[in-house]
C-alpha cells in the first residue's frame, strides 16, 4: 500500500533523508524510530505530498504522491506532527470542514464523524474553539481528523505524544483495530508502543536506515537477547556474585536500584543455547536457597538496540561545527 | 467547485472568530468618514456627489487591505495548519482562490457598510447614481488588486508583519506610479511612451478612470489581469516552498 523508493530530501546543503527504500502492506503497522532529527518527519512529509523529494518518490496505493498527488491524498490520512489545526474552529466545525471536503456525502460525514469522535472520545469538547483545548485533546482532534474519512492509508506523526495513560491505552487500541485493513506508519519515541501495537518497526539516523526488522527481530539484536536476568534483594549481592562467578564461559552485569538489583548473566560463547544457562542458574538459586524476585530469559531491549545504533560518534566535521557554533 | 465553496466558507467564518473583524470594520468606517468630511471637505463642497468619498480609498486602502491578506497564508505557516491544508486531496488553485475569495468578501462586506453616505448623499440632493455605482465596482476592484497582490506576498513568509510591510510598499509602488505628482516628474525628463507606460500600471489610473462614471472594458481587464496574476504568483510560491522545505 505504501511504497517508499529512493527518497532522498536535502535542504541546502544538510541531506535531511537519504535514499530511504521501504514498502508497508495493508494489514501492517510500521513503527518508525530514530533520535531527535533522524528525518521521520521530513520522509512523512514526502510520503503525504507536503514536501517535494529532492529525488525518489512514494506511492500510495499504487499511486505516485508526485505525478499524482490529488488522487494518492484521497486514500491517506495524516496527522502531521504536533497535530496542527486551525485554533479558531470547534472540533464539530473542524471534522465537519474535513468531510465536506474529501467529498462524503451528508449521511456518510454524519456517519464518518459519529465513529471518528467515538474513537478519540471527543464528545466533551465538541463546541469548544480548538485554541482553548489541552494539549492531548488537540492531538486527539487531528487524530479524529486523520481517520474520519476511513482510509487506506494512515500517516501519523507521533500519534499519543501528550496523551495521558489512559488515552495513550485507547489510541494503541484504536490502531490495532483498524490495522487489520489499513497500511499504517507511526513515528514513535516511546518504545513500549513498538512492541504493543506495530507489525513491522525501523530505525533511521541521520536520514538512513539503520535497521528493520519485526519488532522482536530487532530487539534480538540487543546484548541482552538471550541473557538471564534475575532480580534479588540487593543484600544477597555479594553472595550472589561469588557464586556466579564460579559459571564457566559467563559474565555478568549488576544494575542496583535500591533494594532490589538486576543481575544479567551473559553466556560467553555462542556454544551454549541460552536455555542451558537458564537451567544452570536455576539450579544455582535452588541449590543457594535465594529468594529471588523474578528470573527471566530476555528477549532482547529494544532501547538497547536503538541506543547502540544511534548513538555513534558524529563525523569530526559535524563535532567542529558544534564548537564553532556557538557564538553563531 | 464544492471544495472552492467549502474553504471560501471556512475562511470567511474565520474572520468573525474574533471580535478584531467588527473593530477592523468600524475603524474602516470611521477612517472613511473622516477623509470624506475633513480631508474631502464634503460639505463644503456643496455637491452632491461621492467624489470626496471614493478619491481617498486608494490610500485608505493602503493600508487597511495588507492588513486582511497579510494572514491569509503567513498565519497557516505560522500555526503549521499550512500542513494539513497543503495534504487535503485538494487542487492547489480552489485554496489559493478560496482564501482570496473571502478576503475579498469581507473587504466588500466593509465597503458595503458605507452605504449610509450612499443614502445621505441622495437625501440631500440628487446625485448620479450610476456612477456611484460604478465608482463602487472600481473601488471592489482596487481592493481585489491591493488584495492579490497582498496574498502573494504573504505566501512568502510566515511572519505576518513583515507581510503586511512588504504588501504595503507594494501596494503603494503600484498606487503611486499613477499619482499626477509622480507622472509630472516623469513627464519633465522621460519620453511620454515611458510615462503612459508607468500611469497603465497603475491601479490609480484605471480607479480614476471607472470612478469618473465611465466604466472601461479595458479598465476591468486591467485589474482582472492583475488579479490573475498574482493569484498565479501565489500558487507557484506555495508550490516552490513545497520543495524548498515549506
Ligand atoms: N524546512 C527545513 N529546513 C531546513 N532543515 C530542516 C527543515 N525541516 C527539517 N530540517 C532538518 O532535517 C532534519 C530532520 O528533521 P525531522 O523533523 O525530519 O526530524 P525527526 O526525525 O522528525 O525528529 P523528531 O524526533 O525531533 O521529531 C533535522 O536536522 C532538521 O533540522
Ligand atoms: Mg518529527
Amino acid at each position: 500500500m505504501i511504497e517508499v523508493q529512493h527518497l532522498v530530501k536535502k535542504f541546502g546543503d544538510f541531506t535531511a533523508v537519504n535514499d530511504l527504500s521501504f514498502a508497508v502492506e495493508s494489514g501492517q503497522v510500521m513503527g518508525f524510530l530514530g533520535p531527535n532529527g533522524a528525518g521521520k518527519s521530513t520522509t512523512m512529509k514526502m510520503i503525504t505530498g507536503f514536501l517535494r523529494p529532492t529525488a525518489g518518490t512514494a506511492r500510495i496505493a499504487g499511486i505516485d504522491i508526485c505525478d499524482n498527488p490529488l488522487a494518492a491524498q484521497t486514500q491517506l490520512g495524516y496527522l502531521p506532527e504536533g497535530a496542527p489545526a486551525w485554533p479558531d474552529m470547534t472540533p464539530r466545525q473542524f471534522l465537519d470542514f474535513i468531510t465536506r471536503i474529501r467529498g462524503l456525502d451528508k449521511s456518510a460525514a454524519r456517519q464518518a464523524m459519529i465513529r471518528a469522535i467515538g474513537m478519540t472520545e471527543l464528545h466533551g469538547v465538541l463546541d469548544q474553539p480548538i485554541d482553548t483545548l489541552s494539549k492531548g485533546y488537540r492531538r486527539r482532534v487531528g487524530l479524529a481528523q486523520a481517520i474520519v474519512h476511513d482510509p487506506d492509508v494512515l500517516v501519523m506523526d507521533e500519534p499519543t505524544d501528550g496523551l495521558d495513560p489512559n488515552q495513550k491505552f485507547q489510541v494503541r487500541q484504536a490502531i490495532e483495530e483498524m490495522a487489520a485493513h489499513k497500511a499504517i506508519i507511526i513515528s514513535t519515541h516511546i518504545l513500549e508502543e513498538v512492541d504493543a501495537i506495530c507489525s513491522h518497526a525501523m530505525i533511521i539516523d541521520r536520514g538512513e536506515i539503520v535497521a528493520e526488522g519485526t519488532p522482536s527481530a530487532l530487539a534480538a539484536r540487543s546484548r541482552f537477547f538471550g541473557a538471564v536476568s534475575l532480580t534479588l534483594d540487593t543484600q544477597l549481592l555479594e553472595r550472589a556474585c561469588k557464586v556466579l562467578d564460579g559459571i564457566d564461559n559467563s559474565r555478568y552485569e549488576v544494575v542496583t536500584r535500591g533494594v532490589e538489583t538486576v543481575i544479567s548473566v551473559f553466556a560467553d560463547t555462542a556454544q551454549a543455547p541460552a536455555t542451558d544457562l537458564l537451567a544452570h542458574v536455576r539450579d544455582l538459586i535452588s541449590q543457594q536457597e535465594w529468594p529471588v524476585r523474578a528470573l527471566a530469559l530476555e528477549t532482547g531491549r529494544l532501547d538497547d538496540v536503538f541506543g547502540t545504533l544511534t548513538r555513534k560518534p558524529r563525523p569530526l566535521a559535524d563535532t567542529a561545527n558544534v564548537a564553532d557554533g556557538g557564538g553563531a | 467547485m464544492s471544495q472552492l465553496w467549502t474553504i471560501t466558507r471556512r475562511e470567511f467564518a474565520g474572520y468573525f472568530s474574533t471580535p478584531l473583524a467588527f473593530v477592523f470594520i468600524v475603524v474602516f468606517l470611521l477612517a472613511n468618514g473622516l477623509a470624506t468630511f475633513y480631508l474631502g471637505a464634503w460639505f463644503e463642497m456643496g455637491q452632491a456627489d461621492l467624489t470626496s468619498f471614493f478619491m481617498f480609498h486608494p490610500w485608505l486602502y493602503l493600508f487597511f487591505l495588507p492588513a486582511i491578506s497579510m494572514r491569509l497564508w503567513a498565519e497557516e505557516r505560522r500555526n503549521g495548519s499550512i500542513e494539513l491544508l497543503l495534504t487535503l486531496p485538494v487542487p492547489l488553485s480552489a485554496i489559493v482562490l478560496g482564501k482570496y475569495f473571502a478576503a475579498l468578501a469581507f473587504s466588500a462586506l466593509a465597503l458595503a457598510l458605507t452605504f449610509p453616505v450612499w443614502i445621505s448623499v441622495n437625501f440631500l440632493g440628487d446625485p448620479d447614481n450610476g456612477v456611484i455605482l460604478a465608482s463602487y465596482l472600481g473601488s471592489l476592484m482596487l481592493a481585489g488588486g491591493y488584495l492579490a497582490i497582498g496574498s502573494c506576498l504573504s505566501a512568502l513568509t510566515r511572519n505576518q508583519v513583515i507581510a503586511f510591510v512588504i504588501s504595503v510598499v507594494a501596494c503603494f509602488l503600484f498606487t503611486v506610479s499613477g499619482a499626477p505628482l509622480v507622472l509630472d516628474i516623469f513627464r519633465s525628463w522621460a519620453p511620454q511612451v515611458l510615462t503612459d507606460t508607468l500611469a497603465s500600471f497603475s491601479l490609480l489610473t484605471h480607479f480614476r478612470a471607472i470612478t469618473g462614471g465611465v466604466i472601461d472594458f479595458r479598465d476591468l481587464v486591467f485589474f482582472v489581469t492583475l488579479i490573475g496574476v498574482f493569484l498565479v504568483a501565489t500558487m507557484i510560491i506555495v508550490d516552490m516552498k513545497k520543495g524548498e522545505g515549506a
